[in-house]
């Protein structure tokens, strides 16, 4: 029998024990949830706007993301590009960075969102041993950035309804996806902190007037809408014509999916549905997500390489090849900024009145070659009114 | 706002019956477990998780 002294003793050892791990933990997702990633402007940014801009109630919250504004100099159409819906598809968001970073307009405008959930890039998978972060080489180091996950943190919006009841078409969705900004559009004014994001960014189509909303996303091998650009039945014809364009001319194949109109919460839908723009989701290849993946590490995240997933290729239950090279970030991000491309050209060429003319934005090829960090530009050498911060 | 204000009081009365029983036991074994169960609750209250 234990005496009373050696009993607190024992307590006390095993409570700062704990409070030791948890102090790692703690930190750790600290940091995470506070990492910095900044964005260097490019040129060709003429406004840096908020969320808030266009819809008050999402002021001071986490999720009052920041827009940038490229204009031309001759009037035309207007491109919403939203990155980050599901962090956790860093394609998206490495995709708009470039955009912000590089890109100018001779024509009409470009709006860039990197992270159009930005709650959601500061939390991980919870259970998923996620990285918390990933950098990407560049020629002045390395940038790092959050993770992320599909869905906002629960720090910012808890608990979770035992049903989700979509607002407003009243399907039942997984109760989950009341925290999925791809789930929650049009949004709601009075709803949750990701309606209001959705409602917020629907202001913003609406007030400026926005001709094609982009959402860049990434997909595991193993669902069957992957490689593809899913088209809101407003813009068939023009994403029908860019993945004809992109599979015979830029090296890469890449498909065209209807918009379910029984599914609702998605911005391919509800977009198109509730505003005058055509909704377009681009999806690319991400092993990270199959779910018979193995180890869950950076590498698997920026190269794509597993040999569990390519196993599962060989038993035919992949929607997409899958080989020895994997599906690295290049690919994937070179893979939407020529979707970019190809979007901007085809619209512009059947609609000169709306054309968005856009340059300096890299190829597939390029991407492919010179690596995404190639286009990520060094923010210590920059003005520090010409950086901002996701 | 008021559900996530009550699972935060919920969250801190179940955190606080966890160091009660953490207190009270006398098995090593029990003490390692309600240490470990008592991380996830803590990291929600102290908003890092």
């Amino acid at each position: 029998m234990m005496s009373v002294h050696g009993l607190r003793i024992r307590k006390c050892s095993f409570v700062i024990l704990g409070a030791i791990l948890m102090a790692f933990a703690g930190t750790s997702f600290y940091n995470s949830r506070h990492l910095r990633e900044p964005v260097v402007l490019s040129p060709g940014v003429t406004q840096v706007k908020k969320l808030s801009d266009y819809f008050p109630g999402i002021k001071g919250t986490i999720n009052d993301s920041n827009i940038y504004i490229l204009e031309g100099t001759e009037p035309g159409g207007t491109i919403l590009i939203l990155g980050g819906s599901h962090p956790e598809e860093p394609a998206s968001r490495l995709t708009t960075w470039i955009l912000a970073e590089n890109a100018a307009v001779e024509q009409g405008r470009l709006l860039v969102v990197p992270s159009a959930n930005r709650s959601a890039t500061t939390v991980t998978r919870l259970g998923g041993a996620y990285p918390p972060d990933f950098t990407i080489p560049t020629p002045w180091g390395g940038q790092k950035f959050r993770m992320g996950d599909r869905w906002s943190n629960p720090l910012d919006q808890w608990p979770d309804p035992e049903v989700y009841i979509h607002y407003p078409s009243r399907q039942e969705l997984a109760y989950v996806d009341i925290r999925n900004l791809n789930r929650t559009w049009p949004g709601r004014a009075n709803g949750t902190l990701t309606e209001k994001t959705c409602y917020a960014m629907t202001q913003l189509i609406q007030k400026e007037n926005v001709d094609i909303v982009i959402d860049l996303h990434e997909a595991e091998l193993q669902y069957p809408v992957i490689s593809t650009i899913v088209a809101h039945q407003k813009g068939e014809d023009l994403a029908a014509l860019v993945s004809m364009m992109i599979s015979g001319l830029e090296g890469f194949d890449i498909g065209m999916e209807y918009s379910p109109k029984a599914l609702h919460g998605l911005s391919h839908r509800e977009i198109g549905d509730h505003t005058q723009a055509i909704s377009l989701l681009l999806e690319a290849p991400e092993p990270f997500l199959d779910a018979t993946r193995g180890r869950t590490d950076r590498a698997l995240l920026l190269e794509g390489k597993d040999e569990f997933v390519l196993r599962a290729g060989k038993h035919g239950l992949l929607f997409e090849k899958m080989d020895e090279d994997g599906w690295p970030i290049d690919i994937r991000v070179g893979r939407h900024c020529s979707t970019i491309i190809y979007i901007l050209e085809l619209w512009s060429e059947e609609n000169p009145e709306k054309a968005v003319v856009a340059r300096k934005i890299p190829r597939y090829a390029e991407v492919k070659e010179k690596g995404v960090g190639f286009f990520l530009r060094d923010p210590t050498k920059e003005d520090p009114k010409n950086v901002y911060f996701e | 706002m008021i559900m996530t204000i009550l699972y935060y009081i919920l969250t801190g009365f179940i955190a606080f019956l966890i160091i009660w029983n953490l207190l009270k036991s006398k098995k090593w074994q029990e003490e390692i477990l309600y240490i470990i169960i008592l991380m996830p609750f803590l990291l929600r209250l102290f908003r890092l998780k």
